[in-house]
């Protein structure tokens, strides 16, 4: 049962190993958990997921998983022994509670209400209500308590219904498919860094200076290196305007977190698709424009270059020239985006529009072919495979 | 048998409630002698877990406070090359044994407790990306080799393990997969009344329903930069009580005290509080 379970999570997209599943089943073993489904849930979750972010996804798989489980364990309890019954009381019950329900009777009076509370109960549940769900009359999952009437365990820990902690699906927040922020943001660019020691030497480097000082007999010999910088230039080139409302605020956010991240950091505006000019201001876009030309000779071929577009328009203006609503183009966008493609060997595309739309979108099909499939969803996820796909040389079409 | 259960399960402290999820994964950690890796908001006390289960199972602690410059290296043992070059130009004895150059890093010294100790490594997010994969097999074998001296390093007992993360970078698989990973929900109201009593015992129990109350409608505030979380509720309190404020005070259906008392403690950067002015101001008009 657990092994099916095992590959439903991994084809759910949880990043599961056989080392974590082979741990699980340790500590099953281990009798870490008891016999309740919650603490079943909580011990799978802790073993199988790493990340919070999967958790929502762990938690669809187990409801469908384990659908009706709870019955499983409502069957094992009531042929459980007596003395196994005992000792999970006596485990479960603090030493105050247990001299109070010695007070009230004995302890084999105690069990055999016990076991008469639990047939009755199955009864019930035949009658259609879960075990755990709803009365909570079992002393063993959450909400039991025993029959005098005292709570069993800790009662305010145990107030939250067992099988609704994986159907409320709390962690559907984290799921890394949402939106993002400045500081997530930030981290997945800093994976773009890349340190390189240039300029001045003006750092002392302990090692390089104990290791000269040992070679000359043990007379100190000072060695100094340049500091440690990060290298990498950005060059990011966004899409404003028309169907990019929509997305300004993602688009801020991913501006002010690379602005902060990156030393040399370089940026343009285009409207819709990228023709023969660019320009920095908005508002004075009409009046101060670099051409294209000149911004592909003014930056090498080290930039990181980053669009930022929906690359959702006709494919007219793509393909054709004079295409573009803005001006009459001499020459169609795609060869501009070709051009741009084979100067820079490090480009990606960052789409705000849905990965599933895509292919519903002409014009992004066809900017993810002039892109060479280097197009990325502007999502947590998306944004890391762009920075992964960043670190590599594009293969040139 | 009660004795023998507090010493070897936990189940929180006076000081600590832990929920039955938190209970069950350090149980685990502890049983299978596995990291516990556990991330969650800041302020839900991700590093007291650590002091709790030091305390509540009794024993020594070890704390390892990670810094951006933090290597892996120097929780084993970091060799003082400058010492010893000094003690040579100076002409000292003990230069000649190197192992007197050797310091000892938290690692090494709670692979050399007596007793199982408990072995924190706080926020281990800040460090060099590289640095988990540089403990992975200290952590998996409990033992290393310290060069310098050619010993072995092991531990004499494994210790219970308590890594905090704040997600600031993320943890490379191969480490994860040797941990257990536990993520510190946000206490609901009921677990955060059982805190505060748990913290002022003396608390009057209008003024923390009212406070809590307050609390949970600035955390519900949209678009807040940094949500308070308990250790700020736990401060104000604090401040409230000190103010001697009369739980009168918080409540907020009076639109000119919309604003809770001494919010400071609650919001910690200017745009918060300055949005959440806003939304008070705009409720205010409503009525």
């Amino acid at each position: 049962m657990l092994v099916r379970f095992f590959f439903d999570l991994r084809t759910a997209g949880v990043p599961v190993s056989l080392t974590e599943f082979l741990s699980l089943l340790q500590a099953l073993e281990a009798r870490v958990a008891s016999c309740s489904a919650e603490e079943f849930y909580w011990l799978a979750r802790l073993a199988l997921v790493k990340d919070e972010r999967h958790f929502d996804r762990f938690d669809r798989v187990f409801a469908q998983h384990f659908e009706g489980a709870e019955r499983l364990f409502e069957k094992i309890i009531a042929e459980v022994p007596a003395d196994w019954l005992k000792q999970l009381a006596e485990r479960v019950l603090s030493e105050e509670e247990r001299r109070k329900i010695e007070a009230l009777g004995s302890w084999d009076k105690l069990l055999d209400t016990l076991r008469q509370r639990l047939a009755e109960q199955k009864e019930r549940h035949e009658g259609g209500s879960k075990w755990i769900g709803t009365g909570g009359t079992s002393p063993f999952g959450s909400g039991g308590y025993n029959p005098e009437g005292v709570r069993i365990g800790d009662a305010g820990k145990r107030q939250r219904r067992a099988v609704k902690v994986w159907e409320s699906r709390e962690y559907r927040n984290f799921d890394d498919q949402r939106e993002i922020g400045t500081r997530n943001l930030k981290v997945a660019l800093r994976r773009l860094r890349k340190f390189a020691r240039q300029g001045a030497a003006d750092e002392l480097d302990l090692g390089g200076t104990i290791d000269a000082t040992a070679r000359n007999a043990g007379w100190l010999d000072l060695k100094l290196r340049p500091e440690r910088r990060n290298t990498i230039k950005v060059l990011l080139l966004l899409d404003v305007g028309g169907s990019m409302d929509d997305h300004v605020r993602v688009c801020e956010e991913l501006f002010s977190a690379a602005r902060s991240e990156f030393r040399h950091l370089e940026y343009f505006y285009f409207h819709n698709f990228i023709y023969e000019g660019l320009w920095k201001d908005n508002r004075r876009r009409h009046t101060e424009r670099t051409s294209t030309l000149q911004m592909l000779r003014t930056f090498n071929a080290d930039y990181r270059v980053i669009f930022v577009g929906d690359a959702t328009m006709s494919p007219y203006e793509i393909v054709q020239p004079g295409g573009s609503v803005e001006h009459w183009n001499e020459e169609a966008g795609s060869a501009w985006m070709q051009r741009i493609a084979a100067h820079f060997p490090y480009l990606v595309w960052l789409n705000p529009e849905p990965e599933e739309r895509w292919d519903w979108t002409p014009s992004i099909r066809l900017t993810q072919e002039l892109v060479v499939g280097r197009m990325f969803p502007l999502t947590l996820d998306g944004l890391d495979r762009a920075t992964a796909a960043l670190r590599r040389k594009q293969v040139t079409p | 048998m009660i004795e023998g259960k507090s010493q070897s399960r936990f189940e929180g402290t006076e000081r600590y409630i832990a929920t039955g999820d938190l209970g069950m994964a350090v149980n685990a950690a502890v049983t299978l002698a596995r990291p516990l890796l556990i991330k969650g908001e800041p302020g839900t006390g991700k590093t007291q877990l650590a002091i709790e289960v030091a305390t509540a199972l009794g024993r020594p602690l070890f704390e390892w406070h990670v810094k951006s410059t933090s290597k892996a290296q120097q929780g084993l043992y970091e060799y003082d090359a400058v010492s010893r070059l000094r003690d040579s130009q100076l002409g000292d004895p003990r230069v000649a044994d190197i192992s007197h150059y050797i310091v000892r890093g938290k690692l090494w010294e709670a692979f050399e407790s007596e007793v199982q100790p408990v072995l924190l490594i706080d926020e281990i997010d800040k460090a060099d990306i590289e640095f988990p994969n540089d403990l992975l097999r200290e952590l998996d074998r409990m033992e290393f080799y310290v060069y310098e001296t050619r010993e072995l390093i092991k531990a004499r007992h494994r210790p219970i393990i308590i890594i905090t993360s704040n997600n600031e970078k993320e943890l490379p698989d191969a480490f994860l997969r040797r941990c257990f990973f536990h993520y510190i929900r946000f206490p609901d109201q009921d677990t955060m009344s059982r805190i505060v009593e748990v913290h002022y015992p003396n608390l009057k129990r209008e003024l923390l329903a009212e406070a809590l109350g307050a609390f949970y409608k600035v955390r519900e505030t949209p678009g807040l930069k940094k949500k308070p979380s308990t250790s700020e509720l736990l401060d104000w309190i604090k401040l409230l009580l000190a103010e001697d404020i009369p739980p009168e005070a918080l409540r907020s259906d009076d639109p000119k005290k919309a604003i809770p008392p001494l919010y400071g403690a609650l919001l910690k950067n200017e745009q918060d509080v300055h949005l959440f002015e806003q939304l008070v101001f705009l409720n205010r008009r409503v009525r």
